[in-house]
């Protein structure tokens, strides 16, 4: 598939919104709006997958791509070797006991009769295994958030280069999406969307409560990053030539560098996924996901296992969101499990898919790029116009102090305007499927 | 060995809040059932315009508070309620007008309307936001107990106390006048019937001269009502914050998918059980075993199976056993 | 000739796609009863259908009494005096049988009682179960349910489509006994049949259709007594 001349317009229109942002707001934002724009079409590229090819609805991207931030603590962090020597055996052995239980529970399930009994010894088998796993994992787990707790009170990762990181957290999302998947696909389809609302609730409990996995609410900060960082940029001597030309100052010059050292790594990976996903639409493959995706019941007749298939397609979306997980906090530089918030990583994603068109991947790109381009600018706007609203209004006017403070809020309601619209009227988005 | 004193300790920490928190959650899966059987979608937008209601409920509460009016020891708000249903139903109607009578006009796809409600929860978190903010507003006033702590123990001289919130008998007692109003309605009268028969057999009640639009009509009217009720109570109870509506979703569809979808009596059975299991198990069970056991045999740890912060693992579990061993609920609502 | 109670005359037209019914037209007479007999594929039900406006006919008519109904909605028709017994989900299966003829009846406000009445007359087998769910009933049960519920609207033209399909050959039998006996309270009956023999030996008019169109119409009788028609259509 190749992009049509108003398809290019469109996205040369994107190309021009952004400049303007860099000349008449600051290019340092452009260049942050550039940048979480790519990691957000990239989850909205795992997320056509699994919509826009197969029909599946995905509620829990947010669980998908925090699993993915997860890794990047887990594979960059330097170990911790003393919260190591205090409990991580017991913690490892813990784990391995929890995963036995079920196990064990499963096997119970398929070797004895249906019954009563039955019943009974699964209900044993897990409050016995319960108790045991709880009294190895839970001193091991106080041990090792007693160590240096201010710090670290956790593990630790790998020490790897951070940029491992990023196909792992593919694959830790993809762990969790089989285990969902496998759960719930086959049944109705919206079952789905609520079991993945579920995960990716217990996805950031989880994150947020075991502190001696990544500290928690504590949040693991100063993590790794695959490009220099300004500060480490500002002093050099090229740096500061080159702010000298541009008449930027050399902090400012150097944020800006060190943020299209991510845009080049993103635009890589980006570029490397559209390939891969049009190379996967195209071939027979894709034509029969697609053919599943509009005709299930025909499918199935022709002997086509959709379960089977929709597993796999669910696991390659989250994969893709859990990439993108992976890549965002490695450009933060922090895994921040409280900033997790529906809204914003699951079900913004949602409005950048259909409105740039479902079963489109470069719909996919520009429904990225413009709503993050709205979520980041209609705040200001909203402020804007709430202020020009209420200017009628005495400067201490409650009312107007309460709308100034609300226009935050703003943005939702614009999002969901936008949703909706789209959604009615141009129900194929920006950039229809061919 | 107190085992009195045990029952007081389960009853106080556990059963009554269970009760209240399954009775708040009844009510709204009440109303997703009832649009999954006349719509057929799933509602997402049901936790957010059950904030909306209440934020209706809350300015009118507010209003007359301004007023001197007060019904004590029964809180404001109770009085307020009529104005926030109607502006919820009001709400709601509009949604379905602008938004999902153009999907049913067209037979659009189950998901379709699912995606358009996710529209609607985006629109209706943003007004509300704009109108509550996000921080937490209490709102409940008149008589905080029925009976506290000091006045039962001096009541019974048992060691271990109880205290019954208003806001907790109050939730009780209307789920359940509710429930029986409901179930009239749905099995004793023309229009209730009339639903019901939509939702078995869509085609069939059409030949049977049954309006759709006027079936749909009402599954909005009875929606939005039962929204305002658990929205409010739930906000005397537990104090009001969007974003605590918003994830009370999961719990409701969990209820919801548990009883069986479709089914009425299945969404409140389902309700109950999630609440107390999500209750039970972060509930920590130290002190009613520290009665229970013989002296020298007191359990040393919290005995809390799971941390507080895991009641969503809760409700997931109980979700994921449910579409692995019987997709239908307990009482085999529709598999479409 | 006066016009008969229901007549669909040279229907033509089909879902939208290639026309299903060429120039086919099916008429009953008061408190006869009309069978449409046929291969499969042959357009019985579609033609039924067609009567009930349930599919767009292109060229044709459909008086009911006289009255051109080609431009009304099924359920107007429903309103109009025709009722109409789909093939399959054809009852309200979470809803007690008493419910379900209420529901046959919603559109009537009053005397709903004796004609409820006059079906468990009918079918008393109906009485018994009145407060059981339509849906635990046994196929033939719920069949009955179905052409209570359908009776309720108090119909001048009762449609049947396939009402014996997947039945046993007693509970066919006893179901052609009460369509004999609704006929004579006066109801026309339409009757679309893969059991064409039995269905002609009740039919005071039979119509056997091939694709979409009229092939041969008589009387029930004069059909079975066809050499042609029994060689062809009656398995000889």
């Amino acid at each position: 598939m190749t992009l049509k001349a108003r398809d290019l317009g469109l996205f040369a229109a994107m190309v021009v919104v952004l400049a303007m942002v860099g000349m008449f707001q600051s290019w340092q934002l452009a260049v942050t709006i550039l940048n979480m724009s790519l990691i957000s079409a990239i989850m909205a590229l795992g997320v056509n997958m699994q919509w826009g090819y197969a029909g599946l609805f995905n509620v829990g991207i947010m669980g998908f791509t925090a699993v993915g931030g997860l890794a990047v603590v887990l594979i960059a962090q330097p170990p911790v070797t003393e919260a190591w020597a205090a409990g991580g055996l017991g913690i490892l052995l813990g784990l391995m006991l929890g995963v036995a239980t079920i196990l064990a529970a499963a096997i119970v399930y398929k070797r004895m009769p249906p019954s009563k009994l039955r019943g009974a010894a699964i209900i044993a088998v897990i409050i016995l295994g319960y108790l045991v796993t709880s009294q190895i994992f839970g001193p091991a787990k106080r041990a090792v958030q007693a160590v240096n707790p201010a710090a670290e009170g956790y593990l630790g990762g790998l020490g790897l280069p951070v940029i491992l990181a990023w196909p792992v957290g593919a694959v830790f999302a993809a762990g969790v999406a089989w285990v969902v998947g496998k759960v719930s696909l086959g049944l109705r389809s919206d079952y789905l969307a609520i079991a993945t609302l579920g995960i990716s609730e217990i996805v950031i409990a989880v994150l947020k409560h075991e502190r001696w996995l990544a500290r928690g609410v504590n949040n693991v900060t100063g993590i790794d990053r695959p490009v220099p960082r300004p500060v480490d940029l500002r002093p050099q001597p090229w740096v500061e030539s080159l702010a000298d030309t541009l008449g930027w100052t050399p902090a400012q010059t150097a944020a800006i560098l060190s943020g299209l050292g991510y845009s080049v790594l993103f635009l890589i990976v980006l570029a490397l996924l559209i390939w891969l996903a049009e190379r996967a639409l195209n071939s027979p493959w894709g034509r029969m996901m697609r053919a599943i995706r509009d005709n299930e019941t025909s499918a199935r007749a022709m002997g086509k296992n959709v379960t089977r298939r929709h597993l796999n397609i669910f696991v390659l979306g989250s994969a893709t969101c859990g990439l993108a997980g992976a890549m965002m906090v490695s450009m933060d530089g922090q895994l921040t499990p409280g900033s997790y918030e529906p809204l914003r990583f699951t079900f913004l994603i949602w409005v950048m898919v259909i409105v740039g068109g479902s079963g489109n991947n470069w719909g996919s790109v520009l429904g990225a790029f413009v709503i993050w381009f709205l979520w980041v600018q209609v705040e200001p706007a909203g402020r804007w116009f709430m202020d020009l609203v209420t200017s009628g209004m005495a400067d201490s006017s409650t009312l107007r102090q309460h709308l100034l403070d609300s226009a935050a809020y703003m943005r939702l309601l614009t999002m969901g305007i936008a949703l909706l619209l789209m959604l009615r009227f141009a129900p194929r988005g920006l950039i229809p499927e061919r | 060995m107190e085992p009195l004193n045990a029952l007081v300790s389960v009853t106080n920490f556990m059963l009554i809040p269970a009760l209240a928190y399954g009775s708040q959650l009844a009510l709204g899966a009440l109303g997703i059932t009832l649009i999954y059987s006349i719509l057929r979608f799933a509602h997402f937008a049901h936790g957010d315009t059950m904030a909306l209601g209440t934020a209706g409920v809350i300015g009118g509460t507010f209003y007359l508070q301004a007023q001197g009016v007060s019904i004590a020891p029964l809180p404001t708000a109770l009085l307020a309620i009529p104005f926030g249903m109607v502006v919820m139903i009001g709400y709601l109607l509009a949604a379905d007008r602008l938004v999902y009578s153009y999907y049913r006009r067209v037979k659009a796809k189950p998901l379709i309307f699912v995606m358009a409600s996710l529209g609607v929860m985006f629109v209706t978190n943003g007004i509300t936001r704009l109108l509550m903010g996000v921080g937490e507003t209490r709102f409940e006033d008149g008589e905080r107990f029925l009976f506290t702590v000091r006045e039962f123990r001096d009541f019974t001289g048992l060691a271990e106390g109880m205290a019954l919130r208003s806001a907790q008998a109050l939730t009780i007692i209307t789920a359940l006048v509710v429930m029986v109003i409901l179930f009239w309605f749905l099995n004793r009268t023309r229009a209730g019937k009339s639903m019901r028969a939509y939702s078995d057999n869509e085609d069939l009640a059409l030949l049977s001269g049954i309006n759709p639009e006027r079936v749909v009509l009402i599954t909005w009217v009875i929606t939005g009502m039962l929204l305002v009720l658990a929205g409010t109570l739930y906000g005397l109870d537990k104090g009001f914050r969007p974003f605590n509506y918003f994830q009370l979703l999961l719990p409701m569809f969990a209820a919801a998918i548990l009883g069986g979808l479709g089914s009425p009596l299945g969404a409140i059975v389902g309700a109950y059980v999630v609440a107390f299991a999500e209750l039970g198990v972060t509930y920590a069970w130290r002190r009613v075993f520290t009665y229970l056991m013989p002296e020298g045999l007191e359990p040393t740890s919290m005995m809390q199976i799971l941390p507080v912060d895991y009641k969503f693992a809760v409700t997931f579990a109980i979700l994921v056993i449910v579409l692995l061993f019987r997709p239908t609920g307990i009482f085999k609502g529709k598999v479409i | 000739m006066a016009d008969p109670v229901l007549i669909g005359e040279g229907m033509t037209g089909g879902y939208g796609g290639a026309d299903i019914l060429h120039n086919c037209t099916i008429a009953v007479e008061k408190g006869q009863i009309a069978v449409i007999v046929g291969p499969n594929g042959a357009g019985k039900s579609t033609a039924m259908k067609a009567v009930f406006g349930m599919l767009k006919l292109r060229e044709g008519s459909v008086r009911l009494a006289g009255r051109d109904i080609s431009h009304l909605s099924p359920q107007a028709r429903v309103a109009e005096g025709m009722g109409f017994v789909p093939q399959t989900s054809n009852i309200f299966p979470s809803m007690t049988v008493e419910e379900n003829l209420e529901m046959g009846a919603f559109i009537r406000r009053h005397n709903i009682r004796a004609t409820m009445e006059q079906v468990y007359e009918l079918f008393p087998i109906l009485r018994e179960k009145r407060n059981q769910a339509a849906g635990e009933l046994s196929g033939g049960q719920r069949q009955q349910v179905a052409v209570g519920r359908a009776l309720m609207t108090e119909p001048t033209v009762l449609m049947l489509d396939e009402p014996t399909a997947g039945v046993s050959p007693i509970v066919m039998d006893e179901l052609f006994d009460r369509i004999i006996e609704i006929a004579r309270t006066g109801i026309s009956i339409l009757l679309v049949e893969q059991n064409a023999r039995q269905a002609l030996a009740i039919a005071d008019k039979g119509y056997v259709l091939v694709q979409g169109e009229n092939r041969y119409t008589d009387t029930g009788a004069a059909l079975l007594a066809d050499p042609q028609v029994r060689k062809s259509f009656l398995g000889g």
